[in-house]
């Protein structure tokens, strides 16, 4: 089968792009997978990097905006691999791509939505500092630049109302003052707010997440506020209701209570011609005539319930006695379709005792109706005793104390914890003064003279029995008496039975109604029944909930609709308590009158909350679903693109390879109590610190620290945190990055505050990259940071304040506090959940800690065919690192798909450019309102009215979006219909949108250079937001110096030059050989050139690498496969003696030196791969005594089977001197190696090494440990203090004086065998280097074109590099540089032709004089002088742009295309 | 005339390098950073690109202001194009001074692109500046 010309990369950081970036030009089609809303990993969160300082930002964006314009990567974001299936090279891999619920195809990251979205949430771009919104896109430089919706499932309020109202909705809309929108979001489910807010028993409080901090938000009390606000300020009525076209159905509601008016709400808004029929005068059903004015004020129910029966299409008869006046079955022949009988609870139980009918013993139902409808009961001076322990019974006792009885009691069965009514109630019921007598029975009602004197009671001992079911058992001997005057009877109410006359097949006889639970329908398929009518008594909010069922179920009972389907509850996920940090804060207090005061009359209590108070309560909601479907979004976005509704999308692709660039998790601290991380403040993690530092982070750049916002004057950092520590909450490997991380961010923290104290806790200082011993010292030396070699055992705050006491070790051991303002956490580097998600998959082996494992000397392989491996994914390493890495995982893509290359890969075609020489400027001009963001402080039509004045421009125009795919086309058919030859766009950015109006250029048939951007948006509309004056006037001026730039704009001609398809690799060591293997294996003829007369390198002479792999056995096979490679022509015992060309054509000659021949190659690139050698030294008397060796000659004695009894090492000898100011990075890793290996020979041997800083970095920090383990002895030195003294005893024996460190005192140690590691030194590269045209840095070491981002290549375009050239390193680090700098030289290799940037300048030859100064100004040694001519002349292919020739030249021969002096000139007329 | 120091709003020309500081500008606007609406802002690829004349045509034309932003020296996209304008704009300032021109009208600042907070800040900054320098003598001077 062949093979698929496509490779899927998962995970987008920099080491995924890069990865992607590679093989998109190498000819592949890249799909780039990440499950994050937008590429760019980590390094979008990061300040600067080290060791350059350079801004990590300004380097990564270049790579965001190449992969997300680059024509063969296919971004995938926001989605997780579900299945790999298939074989290599042809892999099916099922994608699920989550539901971001806004339309990529239509969002245009115009950022509307954000300011209207009500719900701000801790921002994990910037570490949880910062904040953003619901609707985000995680940094603004983002790509794709997208919006996306962060919905994490059902609030617990919301799932458990009743209703199921959208309570976190209309709290967040509260908190940002929307009142109006609040108030239409909770009539959406509920229809009377301002009642639910005074009654409902708000079991969205009890379910609220915050309790579990301190107490749950006031929801009941913020509805009740927003309700009265809306109704006093006018904002209830929302758009007149004009009546829905009547479908003629038409429905009868009886009991105009919660339950019917709901229904009524909901059939009359889906067409429906509702008829409601209520007994009493007014609405409201129970709200009416059950519950007391102090609860709820009769005119906001009457106003509220108003608003319902406002609709046209509802119709209310008051008066009307279902059941007496008319039957039921009479309506079905009056024509209504369906019945729901919602008539409530309003007969109340009775009960059978004696005494019952003397005078004075009143009904709790009836009791209420009369105090409610304005009748007039009194009981002045008397002792009122309320029968009951419910809601109803409370009512009747609060009632009772307002009608001016003197006591007020209340008896029931239940204890006071068994008491149905609510405890807030019973609470305020005796703070007015009420009695409760719980656990009794009435047995009988005593009288006198046919009046109530007092109530004979027996003691209740139980109310109910195991099954719950009401059951009292009394203790009828226990008798006591409650004296009163009258008795009010509240044990329950029923159904008003005659309502049912004539429908026994609907009564269960128990005064109940049969009907479905769930669908509400009875017995009878027309009558639907619900609210306390069904139920019996219960809540409003529960009646709301049981008519919007009934509506549902009615409306599909009319549409013959099946009733039951997709009508239960089940959200997915209901949430839990967010996993954030949230500080206490007390719920604020309902304001309420006094007990005294309240039973004066029937006036509410409770007062209600202001407007400042009501936000700020609504402000502690913790936003547990995130997104709270408010909808405010859907309402801003003028492109229609956010679709709440939008599910996850599951889909497939074919890839022939796979590269696994998940990166890495960060170590969360939270686990190591006695760093108090989460627990003060001012604790935070690097990647915190990072963001504080950051210009774009939460603080802008300015060091604050959390708590205060206060700057910090002494900092202190803690290295090795999840790092290097056996413990069950860390890991034992090194992060290998976060000494350096660190040693950064406390120089970058002087830069900003230069007083600032910066100490460093650590155990060695890992500076062991390129340059950054360098950047350690400085950092030192000049930064003054401190470095303290202290163990800290404790933080702790210092009471009453904010700042922090760090408890350490000092060097005696003894236990030393000291304070700081701000402490970081050097949080190390973990494995990620999507690499062992991805491992699991794909099934790949994990090594101990979790990192995809991979082999130990190609680490980019899998062991799986086809998938490979890069970065972060298989070990913690830092930038450069993963960087190459990518290269290389890529180059083993290429390799294993080598001849599906270019299949897949996509060629745009377009018409050929209109030739616009001769002709006149015809500049069309586009305006964009960008939707409100432009069009709301710009006056557009202004400029567009301006615009058609100026010259040149014969066509204007403004729109909505000028991006929109609709606009293209237009844009399109403008062009040719107008004949326009330049376009000006006025917009947001060219950062983002250039290069697609320069496509709609090309396939318009116009030259792409014939285009100029103006940013109105981001230099007008969004930084001038309250000056559209002024906004309005730049705008204009930047538009016609726009004009004036595109009037003299001309095509740009691009050259292309054809690639030699060979490659020269030099240096025949390990690096080389894997260069060559990877270019030959990619398809690719391969010069290799090696000096000595055998390739191998500096391996030839090494043994057993430290995790014990054999060396030798890995270097023949290479040598091996590299001599029969035919693809591969080996020069041994030669050298290069002379070069020419450029990229893609070089000539170089080699001369073998032992054939004292040369020979002329031709080839396209050049990989440098000559490596380093062992460092010489005379230090510490080497070579003075064969019993002081260098680590090579122990390893090769080693190797041997050589057994010692007592060896000595020296580490750093020569390495992180003046001389040598770097580590050599391999000396411990060798060191340690040896050790370990002469302990496994003989365990008794007496190894000590003699240190600084022990490097052993990454995973073979394991071998350290275990080295200690094996009782290999460590002593540390200070180099500027105490550095050992090597001097031989009169027996020859090596005899070392040191500083004991840890006693204090000098000693002497004599040894069998003195073994120094010295480290690596350049090769002589001087005239390599010269002959290249390519830098070395000042240790003699070849110089990349960037520390971070290009590590392999140089500046020069052609030329790569690997391996120990570059700097010292291991042999897998070498092996992968080596596959790396054959993936950056296949991206060119890989094209038949190169082509030029365009013709970015001209030289008038009339005018040029050949001085020469343009040569002097370039960078990229793009210009030359032509001997024949005398005259300047471009290397197109090398031009870069830049425009430093031009600005040179000093006669003005050479201009810059576009930029052209007296196009520049123009431009500052229009503008001055 | 006299006129004072608040009715008078400078107009600042700003040469930018198209990685650095025109990126950080960008960011300002994406941040929604306010700032004075004096300056106006061309693009160049690089702050070495930029010609001494450039500046003196601003300034001659009646500009009261120069701004060149560059990147932080080690940043330049083009290797050192920076350094040639500082280089440049060194020369051209003690140029200036001798031809009576006012090199504090001429800003030259490295902004990176992650820096728009300090974009925004260094306009308001010299328009402030420039607002106490007073407008451009060369504007009266060459006004008819």
């Amino acid at each position: 089968m062949e093979k698929t010309g496509s490779v899927a990369v998962f995970g987008a950081g920099i080491g995924g792009m890069q990865s992607a970036l590679d093989l998109a030009e190498m000819g592949y089609k890249v799909y780039l997978v990440d499950s994050k809303p937008c590429i760019g990993g980590v390094m979008p969160q990061l300040d600067k990097t080290f060791p350059t300082n350079d801004c990590a930002m300004c380097i990564l964006a270049p790579k965001l905006v190449d992969s997300g314009r680059h024509p063969n990567i296919e971004i995938i974001t926001g989605t997780d691999i579900q299945k790999l299936e298939g074989t290599p090279g042809n892999f099916r891999i099922l994608l699920n791509k989550k539901a971001g619920f806004v339309d990529e195809k239509k969002c245009t990251g115009c950022g509307d939505c954000v300011e209207s979205c009500p719900v701000s949430v801790k921002s994990e771009h910037d570490e949880g500092i910062g904040a953003r919104k619901a609707i985000y896109r995680r940094y603004p430089q983002a790509i794709p630049n997208l919006f996306s919706i962060d919905k994490r499932g059902i609030a617990p309020c919301r799932d458990k109302c009743p209703a199921h109202v959208n309570i976190q909705g209309y709290t967040a809309l509260i908190s940002i003052g929307e009142y109006k929108k609040a108030y239409e979001l909770i009539r959406k489910y509920h229809p009377l707010p301002s009642v639910c807010g005074r009654i409902c028993h708000h079991p969205c409080e009890a379910a609220c997440n915050r309790k579990e901090i301190d107490e749950p938000v006031a929801i009941n009390y913020l509805k009740r506020f927003v309700a009265d606000y809306c109704a006093k300020n006018g904002l209830t009525s929302g758009e007149p209701v004009t009546a829905v076209a009547g479908n003629g159905k038409k429905v009868a509601v009886i009991g105009a209570g919660p339950a019917g008016l709901t229904a009524a709400k909901d059939l009359a808004e889906k067409g429906y011609g509702v008829t409601m029929f209520e007994r009493e005068a007014r609405p409201g059903g129970t709200l009416f005539t059950g519950i007391p004015g102090y609860r709820l004020d009769k005119e906001v129910l009457f106003k509220e319930a108003g608003i319902v029966l406002d609709h046209p299409n509802i119709e209310i008869k008051y008066g009307l006695n279902i059941g007496r006046d008319k039957t039921i079955s009479e309506l079905k022949s009056d024509g209504y379709a369906a019945v729901f009988i919602a008539t409530g609870a309003t007969v109340s139980r009775a009960l059978n005792i004696p005494g019952i009918d003397l005078q004075g013993v009143l009904n709790g139902i009836e009791f209420l109706r009369t105090v409610n409808t304005g009748g007039n009961t009194r009981f002045d001076g008397c002792v009122v005793t309320v029968i009951g322990g419910g809601n109803v019974a409370i009512d009747c006792a609060r009632a009772a104390r307002r009608l001016g009885a003197a006591k007020v009691n209340i008896m029931c069965l239940e204890s006071r914890r068994e008491m149905p009514a609510y405890a807030w109630e019973i609470e305020e019921a005796i703070e007015e003064g009420v009695e409760i007598f719980n656990s009794r029975g009435p047995d009988a009602i005593i009288g006198e003279d046919g009046r109530v004197k007092s109530i004979k009671c027996v003691k209740c001992v139980s109310v109910y029995n195991l099954e719950g079911k009401f059951k009292p058992v009394f203790r009828k001997e226990e008798i006591s008496n409650i004296a009163t005057d009258d008795i009010i009877i509240a044990i329950g109410q029923t159904i008003d039975p005659t309502v049912l006359k004539g429908l026994e097949a609907i009564n269960n006889g128990a005064h109940a109604i049969k009907a479905d639970t769930l669908t509400l329908q009875t017995g009878i398929e027309w009558i639907f029944a619900g609210g306390d009518a069904l139920s019996g008594p219960a809540s409003a909010v529960e009646a709301v909930a049981a008519g919007h069922a009934a509506a549902e179920s009615i409306a599909r009972f009319i549409e013959g609709q099946d009733l039951r389907a997709g009508r239960d509850w089940k959200p997915e996920k209901v949430l839990e308590l967010p996993d954030r940090p949230v500080k206490k804060e007390a719920r604020k207090k309902m304001p309420a009158l006094a007990p005294g005061q309240r039973v004066g009359g029937f006036m509410e209590f409770e007062l209600g909350y202001d407007e400042e108070t009501a936000r700020a309560e609504a402000q502690r909601c913790l936003n547990c679903g995130v997104c709270s479907e408010c909808l405010m979004c859907v309402e801003k976005c003028q492109r229609e693109a956010v679709n709440h509704l939008m599910q996850p999308v599951t889909s497939e692709i074919t890839a022939g390879a796979v590269v696994i660039a998940t990166g890495f998790d960060k170590f969360n601290p939270s686990a190591l109590d006695e760093y108090g991380y989460r627990k003060f403040d001012n604790v935070i993690t690097s990647g915190e610190f990072e963001r504080i530092l950051s210009a774009s982070g939460p603080f802008e750049g300015h060091l604050k620290r959390p708590s205060d916002l206060r700057e910090p004057k002494k900092i202190a950092w803690i290295q090795c945190v999840g790092s290097r520590q056996a413990r069950k909450q860390g890991n034992i490997y090194c992060s290998s990055v976060c000494c350096m991380y660190s040693i950064k961010e406390a120089v970058i923290a002087k830069e900003h505050t230069p007083g600032v104290d910066c100490h460093i806790y650590y155990m060695d200082i890992r500076a062991f990259g390129k340059d950054f011993d360098k950047y350690y010292e400085r950092a030192r030396d000049e930064y003054g940071v401190k470095f303290r070699r202290e163990r800290v055992s404790l933080i702790d705050q210092v009471p009453g304040s904010d700042d922090l006491v760090l408890k350490y070790l000092d060097a005696n051991g003894e236990v030393r506090e000291e304070i700081y303002d701000l402490v970081v956490l050097s949080t190390g580097l973990i494995a990620s959940g999507a690499g062992r998600l991805f491992a699991d998959i794909a099934g790949l082996n994990l090594n101990r800690y979790g990192f995809i494992g991979a082999d130990r000397f190609f680490r980019e392989q899998t062991g799986k065919e086809g998938i490979y491996l890069c970065g972060t994914a298989l070990a913690p390493r830092d930038i450069p690192e993963t960087v190459a890495s990518a290269s290389a995982a890529a180059a083993c893509a290429s390799a294993f798909l080598r001849e599906a290359r270019n299949t897949l890969s996509v060629k745009k075609e377009y018409p050929p450019e209109t030739d616009i020489s001769g002709t006149e400027p015809r500049v069309g001009v586009f305006v964009c309102h960008c939707g409100i963001n432009i069009g709301a402080v710009v006056d557009v039509p202004a400029v567009v009215a301006q615009t058609r004045k100026l010259p040149g421009v014969v066509y204007a125009e403004d729109n909505l979006y000028t991006c929109s795919q609709d606009t293209q086309e237009k844009i399109k058919a403008l062009i040719k219909e107008h004949k326009l030859n330049r376009i000006l766009v006025a917009s947001c950015t060219p950062r983002t949108h250039e290069s697609l109006f320069q496509n709609t250029l090309r396939e318009a048939g116009l030259n792409p250079f014939l285009f100029e951007f103006i940013g109105i948006r981001e230099q007008c509309s969004w930084v001038h937001i309250k000056d559209k004056k002024a906004a309005t006037e730049k705008a204009l001026e930047l538009v016609a110096m726009g004009v004036a730039r595109a009037r003299l704009l001309m095509p740009f001609q691009r050259t292309s030059f054809p690639v030699l398809k060979k490659g020269l690799v030099i240096g025949g060591g390990i690096s080389g050989l894997a260069a060559a293997t990877s270019l030959a294996g990619q398809g690719f003829e391969v010069f290799l050139v090696e000096k000595e007369k055998d390739l191998g390198g500096n391996l030839r002479r090494a043994h057993y690498t430290l995790e014990g792999d054999d060396v030798q056995a890995m270097l023949s096979a290479m040598v091996a496969r590299v001599k029969s490679n035919p693809a591969i022509k080996v020069f041994t015992d030669s050298e290069l003696k002379d070069f020419s060309g450029y990229v893609g054509n070089y000539k170089s000659v080699i001369a073998d030196r032992s054939m004292n021949r040369e020979e002329i190659i031709e080839h396209g690139v050049i990989i440098v791969a000559t490596g380093a050698r062992e460092a010489d030294t005379q230090e510490y008397l080497s070579g003075k005594s064969e019993k002081i060796i260098s680590q090579r000659l122990l390893d090769e004695r080693l190797a041997g089977g050589e057994k010692f009894n007592d060896v000595t090492m020296i580490q750093c000898v020569g390495s992180r001197e003046k001389e040598r100011p770097y580590c050599s990075r391999v000396c411990c890793q060798e060191a340690i190696k040896n050790a370990l290996r002469i302990k496994t020979l003989n365990p008794d041997a007496r190894v000590t090494v003699f240190y600084r800083d022990i490097r052993t970095y990454g995973f073979s920090e394991e071998y350290y440990q275990q080295a200690r383990a094996a009782g290999v002895n460590f002593i540390r030195y200070d180099p500027d203090q105490d550095k050992p003294a090597v001097a031989l005893d009169q027996e020859g024996f090596p005899v070392i004086s040191y500083q004991n460190i840890l006693l204090g005192r000098k000693d002497r140690l004599k040894t069998d065998l003195l073994v120094l590691s010295t480290g690596m030194d350049p090769q002589e590269n001087k005239h390599l280097s010269s002959m290249l045209k390519v830098p070395l840095n000042k240790e003699g070491f070849f110089l990349e074109a960037h520390a971070k981002l290009r590590p392999l290549d140089f500046p020069a375009e052609g030329i790569y590099l690997c391996g120990t050239a570059h700097s010292p390193k291991t042999i897998a680090e070498s092996l992968t540089q080596a596959a790396g700098a054959a993936a950056r030289a296949v991206t060119l290799l890989s094209k038949d032709e190169i082509q030029s940037r365009g013709l970015t300048v001209q030289i008038k030859d009339r005018i040029c004089s050949g001085c020469g100064v343009c040569v002097q100004a370039c960078p990229f040694d793009a210009r030359e002088i032509d001997p024949e001519t005398g005259k300047a002349r471009i290397i197109e292919v090398l031009c870069q742009g830049c425009g430093a020739c031009a600005t040179a030249c000093p006669n003005a021969a050479t201009q810059q295309m576009g930029f052209a002096k007296h196009q520049v000139y123009q431009m500052v007329e229009e503008l001055v | 005339m006299e006129k004072k120091e608040n009715d008078f709003e400078p107009k600042i020309i700003a040469f930018l390098c198209n990685w650095c500081t025109y990126a950080g500008a960008d960011l300002a606007g994406t941040s929604r950073i306010q700032y004075p609406a004096n300056i106006r802002i061309i693009r160049m690829m690089c702050s070495g690109s930029l010609d001494p004349t450039y500046v003196i045509k601003a300034l001659l034309e009646g500009a009261d202001g120069v701004l060149i932003g560059g990147c932080h020296p080690g940043d330049c996209h083009y290797l050192n194009g920076n350094l040639k304008a500082r280089r440049r704009v060194a020369v051209m300032k003690s140029v200036f001074k001798n031809a009576g021109l006012e090199p504090e009208r001429v800003w030259l600042r490295w902004i990176s692109a992650s820096e728009g907070g300090y974009f925004a800040e260094t306009v308001r900054e010299m328009v402030a500046h420039i607002k106490k320098l007073g407008p451009n003598p060369l504007k009266a001077e060459w006004a008819l």
